[in-house]
């Protein structure tokens, strides 16, 4: 089982603290923005970008080490154990939203709307889904149906599924016109589906007036889908990276785990749609 | 000259042995040691901070009426001692053992990610960083508890952002560093060493670092509720938007019931690697031990709403959760006697680490118990939000979790630093300690029983007697911890210590690794794995 002959163990590592800093400077400066202080939104801007040069420093110091050779299996081991954990944490996440939806939906809601509490406090108010509470909060709203943008959505997300298998088979077959084309269409199918979304937001904040603040409705709609949304532009990004590296030359059949991350991260992305397309817009 | 030049440099880089020079070390070391002890280092500092946070509310306890602190304020040091020692020193304590002892005990040369061990450490510097920043801003601290419930939560001043913002840093952290401890036990180990030829504290920081990835994420999604709630409009915790403030609660107590064990977990672990080596004994029941553990971690998911009876819930949830937490008592109680019929007729002595561990064996049991009590849905409608629950939770942290810290820090300070601490002391720290933290919890009890609530500032002059024994307990329990930290500091010095010999205890490398290694220990071990492990407990 054991791997550690020959472990490589990186000595002073400069990009943690860099990362640490600018997270810190930049989480700070948007709580400031919160509280309404004026100097809010530079923080943020210089935190933002201290820790894009981090991860762009950290990247191309692993990217040259790996192609270097240094890394050796056990390394490589390490690596996707931390990446499967990883995502295992993002599952996790994103199931205190998906429990919050069914908490709401069957639980709290009829709860408000029973013969105990909303006979008393509420008497019009029913247990039907979508609501936005026995306020009205955020006034009349029109939710949001499953088969327009949505399902045009889930069809590009799963099409960038395939390409990315795709661009896996070529990766393995040294076929490296096959990776490059598989990846840059995942890429391009990604960014796409978020444009969709924005448009899809656009619409719901204009002409549906459905808001974050639409009661419990548009609260778990907005979270759930914008945690996805942006866990789709940030698993596009490290794609783009996985694209560019190719490019350049970069990866063996034996020897490619930031491929193989980067796809992970992309299908766990992809599952997360399937679970919000049935129980947001279908149920 | 340049060709011998750059020669140099090339074969400077790969012998590099030794500690980088100056304070930039400690910055950018990837060494697991030297990451150890900033984590180790700095929960000791946590310790005394949330301490004083502690000894303010006993002050102000002391006796009925006000005295020295606003009501705001009061709430503010309840609500950041916890967070602080929750967040600051237990957990980072652990950690640091973890770090310091695992790829020792499993002859690895390191930890699997050494540069994300790194930032896991800063992470957590910065997290605490940002929570103790609340303290001075407009509006004052947190002052809800540590479980910052909705609705009174949402009513913090410009503190709020920040409070969300550093559970984020310290859940990145946590995550960070659970990832890391996974990988290394499951990558790292000695080819010969199976997984249940691990020693007990590695097992329990497995299934630790599993829980820990579990957990930090729901809470994250959970404040980020709160931070949603309270800036952009959304009715996640409001019912008239038809959202339900109860439901942070389970959010947060599905991540608070393991998180518990979090601190717990690896408490198990340390005492079942100290009590067979003065016990000279191999470990009673060591597979029985592994499975106990997984079984309690298991069950901390499913236990979670019995810190809400008192809330509202369907009586069919009241009897699953009375029932499932009840259950726990049966794990515990293999944990218990195993330790127990390990002393058995041990040859035993009783050096430092060794009466902190037979205290935490038999205060930990107590605290056990009241909360078995608790568990019965019917009888925590009296005690719930009493002293009665904080009498029991401190037991089950302060004589257990804190004491085994401590009993940790003898056992290994001679390997690290290759000198025997003053033996004399320590075992007057002990005494101190022990005698102190009854003082200052026990009557707690009573005073629950007799229900006086949590987080007041002022009570009924009924409750004046027993407030005003734990506040004696609790100051000589607090200055009582400078022994502590005078005790590592004289044997870090190493004047007037005696050296420690590479197994430091009598037969110790029977019983693990990293006595077979020299004390001090050198800057990197195991570069080969072992040829041999310990065979002594299986």
């Amino acid at each position: 089982m054991s791997t550690n002959n020959e472990y490589y163990i990186p000595h002073k590592a400069t990009w943690p603290i860099v990362g640490t800093g600018g997270l810190m400077i930049m989480l700070a400066g948007f709580a400031n923005y919160l509280n309404g202080s004026s100097i809010g939104s530079g923080m943020m801007m210089l935190g933002l970008s201290i820790f894009i040069v981090m991860l762009g420093g950290w990247f191309t110091l692993q990217a040259t080490e790996s192609e270097a050779g240094m890394y050796n299996k056990g390394v490589g081991i390490s690596y996707r154990m931390g990446m499967m954990w990883f995502i295992f944490s993002e599952i996790m996440f994103f199931a205190v939203f998906f429990g919050t939806l069914w908490y709401t939906r069957n639980l709290s809601v009829p709860w408000l709307a029973d013969e105990i509490t909303g006979s008393t406090l509420w008497p019009n108010f029913e247990d039907v889904w979508p609501t936005n509470g026995p306020g009205n909060r955020g006034g009349d709203y029109e939710p949001m149906g499953a088969f327009g943008l949505p399902l045009l959505n889930t069809l590009l997300l799963l099409s960038s599924g395939v390409t990315c298998t795709w661009a896996h088979h070529g990766l393995l077959e040294k076929n490296r016109d096959q990776l490059i084309k598989g990846l840059a269409a995942t890429v391009g199918l990604g960014f796409l589906f978020v444009a969709c979304q924005a448009l899809e937001y656009h619409e719901a904040y204009v002409d549906m007036g459905l808001t974050l603040g639409s009661g419990i409705y548009g609260s778990t709609f907005f979270m759930l889908t914008g945690f996805h949304g942006l866990h789709v532009c940030i698993g596009a990004i490290i794609l783009s990276v996985v694209l560019f590296r190719s490019w350049k030359g970069h990866f063996t059949p034996e020897n490619h785990f930031a491929f193989e991350a980067a796809a992970w991260y992309w299908h766990f992305v992809d599952v997360v749609w399937l679970g919000l397309f049935i129980f947001v817009y279908l149920m | 000259m340049s060709a011998v030049a750059s020669e140099h440099e090339h074969t400077d880089d790969h012998h590099d042995h030794g500690p980088a020079k100056g304070w930039m070390r400690w910055i950018v070391t990837t060494n697991h040691k030297d990451i150890g002890s900033m984590y180790l280092i700095f929960a000791l500092i946590m310790f005394f901070v949330g301490g004083t946070m502690a000894l303010i509310i006993r002050a102000e306890l002391f006796e009925p009426g006000m005295q020295f602190v606003e009501p705001q304020f009061f709430n503010s040091m309840t609500t950041m001692h916890a967070l602080v020692m929750v967040f600051g020193a237990v957990m980072p304590a652990f950690v640091g053992f973890a770090n310091w002892m695992i790829p020792m005990m499993i002859g690895a040369p390191d930890m699997a990610l050494p540069r994300m061990n790194n930032m896991s450490f800063w992470m957590l510097v910065a997290g605490i960083l940002m929570l103790a920043s609340t303290l001075f801003m407009e509006g004052g601290a947190p002052a809800s508890g540590w479980t910052l419930y909705p609705p009174l939560v949402l009513q913090t001043g410009d503190a709020l952002p920040f409070a969300v913002f550093s559970v984020h840093l310290l859940g990145i952290s946590s995550i960070m560093g659970a990832i890391n401890i996974i990988a290394t036990i499951l990558n790292m180990r000695a080819p010969k060493m199976s997984l249940m030829q691990m020693p007990l504290f590695v097992w329990t920081w497995l299934i630790t670092g599993f829980l820990l990835i579990a957990i930090m994420p729901v809470f994250a999604g959970a404040v980020t509720m709160l931070l949603t709630d309270r800036f952009f409009e959304t009715s996640f915790f409001d019912a008239a938007g038809g959202g339900d403030p109860v439901l942070y609660q389970h959010i947060f107590w599905f991540f608070g019931h393991p998180e518990v064990y979090v601190m717990i977990l690896p408490t198990f672990g340390i005492a079942s690697t100290i009590i067979p080596v003065f016990a000279r004994k191999p470990l009673f029941g060591y597979s029985s031990m592994v499975y106990a553990t997984a079984s309690i971690a298991f069950l901390s998911f499913i236990v979670w709403a019995h810190h809400m009876f008192t809330v509202g819930m369907p009586i069919s949830g009241e009897l699953f959760f009375m029932y499932a937490t009840m259950i726990i008592a049966v794990p515990t109680g293999v944990k218990i006697f195993n330790w127990t019929a390990t002393m058995w007729k041990g040859a035993m002595t009783f050096e430092a680490p060794m009466l902190f561990s037979i205290a935490f064996v038999v205060l930990f049991t107590l605290g056990g118990f009241t909360g078995l009590m608790m568990s019965i849905a019917p009888v925590d409608f009296q005690y719930h939000d009493t002293y009665f629950i904080v009498a029991h939770f401190h037991y089950t942290l302060v004589p257990a979790s804190v004491f085994i810290l401590m009993a940790g820090g003898y056992f290994w300070i001679p390997k690290w630093t290759g000198k025997m601490y003053d033996e004399r002391l320590a075992r007057l720290h002990f005494w101190l300690s022990a005698i102190s933290v009854n003082i200052l919890f026990f009557p707690q009890h009573f005073l629950g029983l007799a229900g006086m609530p949590r987080r007041i500032p002022d009570y009924a002059t009924q409750f004046s007697d027993w407030n005003m024994v734990s506040s004696i307990g609790a100051f000589i329990f607090g200055f009582s911890q400078l022994m502590f930290v005078y005790i590592v500091i004289k044997t870090i010095k190493g004047k007037d210590c005696a050296d420690a010999t590479d197994e430091v205890w009598e037969d110790a490398a029977k019983h693990g690794l990293e006595w077979t290694l020299p004390s001090p220990v050198p800057y990197h071990t195991f570069a080969t794995p072992p040829e041999k492990i310990p065979t002594e407990h299986f």
